[in-house]
């Protein structure tokens, strides 16, 4: 075992994602205090290395299969690394890739991992992650006990900066294992996300409408607000998931990131997954029939009016 | 083909959330449980797979969650043609890992082609379903799916990415799926049909081998978020609360006139 701690790099084929940075900048501060070093897992083109300049070390694996990120292919390369380099410590995100490798990786390596984690420390030589769970309603203090863990963490837990550099990293190469040539999967298109008919990261107010607005025929009533108010409508994941509004409508993880000047959020309770989206909004007002519900931790006014009275009446204020 | 779809009970977070007493964990005893949300995006995603090819779907459920027998009920009544009780386990698993282990125990005496379930639930401590299923069966696996079609011997996944980029993946079976989101929203099940099924009974216990999942954190204790930047909260009556966002937009020059 070593004390580092090992980073997975998330990348397009071209450019490493920001939120390897945000890992990357975890990962030195917790190398600092294990004793360790700040190596990268490079599952692809060997030449993103040179973008990784934050890194003590870059593990590569280069191999044909992992020019774009295939989920079987990146398990096993990603088992072939920790294998070699026994790190401490495995960071992942919870975005796509993470989604699929670190709890695979937990049952393969045999190690305990944290999901959803906000923060991390080292203390008396243990790892402890914090995770966030129940749509944030619940932290949990957590152990990674043993001489391996991994932590999948949440966006925007770390700063990006942290992670970045300008070294020459020591590139620790790795070679492919035999099961990339016999792999059960293969890509077959990649589609790009067509552009709407509006653009919600452009617009300076948004009215955004969450799980509250209860069904499909209750959208014409923010609808009517958002015309009042001349600005597009967004919405949270399961709006859209539902089919009320399009996809290029979403706010969050899984959908855009938007920084309003004003973000008006009726019915959203503020999952994890929505809050990554729009938290950056240089002002957030909140309407929610649910006094706790987490998206008042980020909001700088709330309400628990019920949306079903208070839009109208914003309506016909704006009318007037 | 035969899909199974494994289905959990997570509590409603429109429900107050207690902690135990020795704050490690979450007091269940009076908290309302529902369907995980992503369960039942997994099968509608099924049954729209069979209402296209035909498929055998069958939705898995461990004894041990609570209210359980209304959700397997409801999947049935949804299209579902039968419903399994998977027993064994000690206590409620709260571990994803122990979770997986009996769901592999239960696939490896009734073997499917397909395993499509829930991306993630909103109570995963110690990782997702999914990977932690395919990892102990040895099945490839595709996480954060929002679309399967089915063909000969394989199926296509439409895996998303951040910001809505979607790889297309080619998958031989078994494998197991992790459903972000069904190509349309979960089909409605009329009380009726739940109470028809429930009357014509056939859940079927299954008993699985417990095994040692991987290993699991250890929960030092759990807590509330510290509220350390609160909302400012509006009050009055819902003509002063609109009237007060009216007044913020307008002092942005976010509202005309």
């Amino acid at each position: 075992m070593s004390n580092a701690v090992l980073v997975l790099a998330e990348h397009d084929g071209k450019q490493i994602s920001d939120s390897t940075y945000e890992l990357l900048g975890a990962a030195r501060g917790l190398a600092a205090a294990l004793g360790g070093t700040a190596e990268v897992a490079l599952l692809g083109p060997r030449d993103l290395a040179g973008q990784l300049g934050g890194a003590d070390v870059v593990v590569s694996v280069d191999h044909p299969a992992l020019a774009q990120y295939l989920p079987q292919a990146s398990e096993v390369a990603l088992l072939a690394v920790v294998a070699e380099r026994s790190p401490r410590l495995v960071l992942t995100t919870c975005a796509t890739p993470g989604l699929d490798l670190a709890a695979a990786l937990s049952v393969r390596w045999r190690a305990p991992l944290a999901a959803y984690v906000v923060a991390l420390d080292v203390a008396d030589s243990a790892v402890v992650a914090t995770a966030q769970i129940l749509g944030g309603k619940v932290l949990a203090e957590l152990e990674l006990p043993g001489e391996h863990g991994i932590a999948a963490v949440i966006g925007g837990a770390f700063p990006a900066a942290a992670g970045r550099g300008d070294r020459a990293p020591e590139i620790a190469e790795v070679t492919p294992p035999a099961e990339l040539d016999e792999l059960a999967m293969s890509l077959v298109q990649v589609t790009e996300p067509q552009g709407g008919d509006v653009d919600i990261t452009t617009a300076e107010l948004l009215v955004s409408v969450g799980r509250g607005i209860e069904s499909e025929d209750n959208i014409e009533l923010v609808q009517d607000l958002g015309d009042a108010l001349g600005v597009p409508l967004s919405a949270s994941r399961p709006v859209v998931d539902a089919g009320w509004l399009p996809k290029t409508r979403q706010v969050g993880k899984s959908g855009l990131t938007v920084k309003p000047k004003a973000y008006l959020a009726f019915g959203i309770s503020g999952a994890p997954e929505h809050l990554e989206g729009m938290r950056d909004a240089e002002l957030v007002i909140a309407c929610n029939t649910d006094a706790n519900a987490p998206i008042f931790d980020v909001a700088h006014y709330g309400t628990t009016a019920d949306l079903f009275d208070l839009v109208p009446a914003l309506t016909e204020k704006l009318d007037q | 083909m035969r899909i199974v779809v494994p289905i959990k009970a997570v509590p409603d977070l429109v429900e107050e959330i207690e902690l135990t007493a020795d704050e490690t964990g979450i007091d269940r005893e009076f908290l309302a449980f529902v369907v995980s949300e992503w369960d039942a995006q997994a099968l509608e995603e099924a049954l729209l797979i069979k209402d296209a090819n035909g498929a055998e779907v069958v939705a898995a459920g461990l004894a041990s969650d609570p209210d359980i027998d209304q959700a397997l009920y409801t999947a049935i009544a949804k299209g579902a043609d039968a419903a399994v009780k998977i027993t064994g386990g000690e206590g409620e698993p709260v571990l994803t890992g122990e979770r997986a282990a009996l769901l592999a125990s239960y696939l490896a005496s009734e073997p499917a082609d397909l395993v499509v379930t829930g991306v993630q639930a909103a109570d995963d401590l110690d990782g997702q379903l999914p990977p932690m299923l395919a990892a102990r069966l040895g099945w490839p696996h595709v996480s954060v799916v929002v679309g399967i079609a089915a063909t000969d011997g394989a199926i296509t996944a439409r895996q998303e990415f951040a910001g809505g980029r979607v790889h297309e993946l080619a998958v031989r079976l078994p494998a197991v799926i992790g459903v972000q989101a069904a190509r349309q929203a979960p089909r409605y099940a009329p009380i009726s049909r739940v109470r028809q099924a429930m009357q014509a009974g056939g859940l079927r216990e299954v008993a699985a081998e417990p095994s040692r999942g991987a290993p699991a954190p250890v929960v030092r204790r759990m807590f509330r978020p510290e509220r350390t930047s609160r909302a400012e909260m509006l009050t009055g009556s819902t003509d002063d609360v609109a009237e007060a966002i009216v007044g913020l937009l307008r002092g942005r020059g976010l509202v005309k006139g």
